[in-house]
């Protein structure tokens, strides 16, 4: 796979920790969920490559990244600190078959997130699925909460409940705990509706609670896809 | 292509020598699994070896511990791009589980299928006379779940999607057929030191 020259449209800061990058790149078609590699190079030659997910519908005319920035991290830092609007950076993909849906692959659909991990399930929504949807979104604060308009936005056959680990939850419907079987298994019931295929992305800590909580309620591990982003 | 205003946080530089392109040095020990971490019982646990749908050869836990163990340390490198130095292992050798076993390799090429349904492709020249084994202990305690407990393959000069975790059998096939991620867009071969992250790298 061909590294691609990718220039940066657009910057949205859409949290406190929490930037979109848009870029124009021609790479080919991806699926809503698969991720790219970006490589950065100093003068020297030294290199540092990092993978993002694709937040961006398929077929939209610029590719959207979500990058949180991590306290001294190399790359997110040079991406929220350094880089600015006409930048170029070299990016390679689409990338990954497996954390992947198509509306083809109908549902009822669950998708779990956890900070920056809303990202690849951020593009399965805006393909707007034509099917049952439950998204269960783990931030912090009801601040941290990315795309939270859109997300408020989102059709009927959408349903969006925000787990607010560290302060008190701002709508009726949402929860201020972290995920665990217990809100799990009220909000699945409150759903009504078994989910054929669930995706569970975010921090590693926070797929391994959210995926041991699926499997206890009783939903099969083979449907659960996982996206590990690493961190604690 | 140089990167306007990037510097980098450079490893030192007996660090980078040991660091793959692309790579960078952690000393967590992130997870990389396709779904959740599956429990695997020990008194359930089975690990055979298979050519043809026949069993040439399997253990029950108890009957593994007593196979030889040998330590390694070795490096090991995740395509998520995150390597790690001197991680120390405990597990019974390729090589020691195949004379164990009194199996004489009836093909070249071997497919690991594990409790979670994972497989992938590994030649056997990949597996001999080198460190590869069948891991049981990571850093002197018995392996996590989520690293792969209670035993996991491990092939530390490939990627380490190539280390199937949660093995539960080795089985011999004809050609060099695809895994999961093979199939799905990673290098058949996977050598990170040539950068074989995805199908068409050199
Ligand atoms: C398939 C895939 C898709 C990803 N998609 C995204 C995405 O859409 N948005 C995004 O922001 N990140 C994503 N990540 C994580 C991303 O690749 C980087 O790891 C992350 O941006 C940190 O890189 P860095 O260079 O800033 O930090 P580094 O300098 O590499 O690390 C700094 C420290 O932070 C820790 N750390 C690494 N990742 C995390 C994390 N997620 N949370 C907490 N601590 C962490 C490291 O272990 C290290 O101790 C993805 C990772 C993978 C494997």
């Amino acid at each position: 796979m061909i590294w691609q020259t990718a220039v940066i449209e657009r910057i949205e800061q859409t949290t406190p920790r929490v930037k979109s990058f848009f870029f124009r790149v021609a790479l080919e078609h991806h699926d809503a969920g698969q991720h790219v590699d970006i490589r950065l190079t100093a003068q020297d030659g030294y290199q540092a490559q990092r993978s993002y997910s694709i937040a961006s519908a398929p077929g939209a005319e610029l590719l959207e990244l979500v990058v949180e920035h991590l306290p001294e991290g190399e790359v997110s830092s040079f991406l929220h600190d350094v880089a600015v609007v006409g930048d170029e950076i070299e990016m390679r993909g689409p990338i990954g078959g497996h954390f992947v849906w198509r509306q083809s692959d109908e549902g009822p659909l669950l998708l779990i997130a956890g900070g920056s991990g809303i990202a690849p399930l951020m593009a399965m929504l805006r393909t707007r699925p034509a099917t049952d949807t439950l998204l269960i979104y783990s931030t912090r604060t009801w601040e941290d909460v990315i795309f939270r308009d859109e997300l408020l936005a989102m059709d009927a056959r959408v349903r969006v409940i925000f787990l607010i680990t560290r302060e008190l939850p701002r709508r009726a419907e949402d929860f201020g705990t972290r995920i665990d079987r217990g809100v799990l298994g009220s909000v699945m019931k409150q759903w009504g509706c078994a989910p054929r295929h669930v995706y569970v992305c975010g921090a590693t800590s926070f797929v391994e609670a959210a995926a041991t909580a699926l499997v206890d309620e009783g939903i099969p591990a083979a449907i659960i896809k996982a996206e590990r982003y690493g961190g604690a | 292509m140089v990167t306007r205003g990037f510097v980098g946080r450079r490893p030192k530089a007996d660090d980078a020598r040991r660091l793959p392109p692309g790579q960078s040095l952690t000393t967590d020990f992130p997870v990389l699994s396709l779904g959740p971490t599956p429990a695997v019982r020990l008194e359930r646990w089975k690990l055979a070896i298979t050519h043809d749908r026949k069993v040439l050869a399997s253990w029950s836990w108890e009957e593994f511990q007593a196979l030889p163990h040998t330590p390694i340390t070795a490096d090991i490198h995740c395509v998520t791009k995150w390597s790690r130095f001197d991680t120390q292992w405990e597990g019974v050798t390729i090589d020691a589980l195949l004379l164990a076993g009194g199996v004489t390799p009836p093909t070249q090429f071997v497919l690991a299928k594990c409790y979670d349904g994972y497989t992938t492709n590994i030649p056997l020249a990949d597996q001999r006379g080198a460190q590869a084994m069948i891991a049981t202990r990571y850093a002197g305690e018995p392996l996590a779940a989520e690293h792969g407990g209670p035993a996991r393959l491990l092939v530390p000069h490939l990627y380490l999607w190539k280390s199937a975790k949660w093995i539960a059998e080795f089985r011999f096939v004809e050609w060099n057929a695809p895994g999961f991620w093979e199939e799905r867009g990673y290098h058949i071969r996977g050598d990170p030191w040539q950068e074989q992250r995805y199908t068409n790298d050199p």
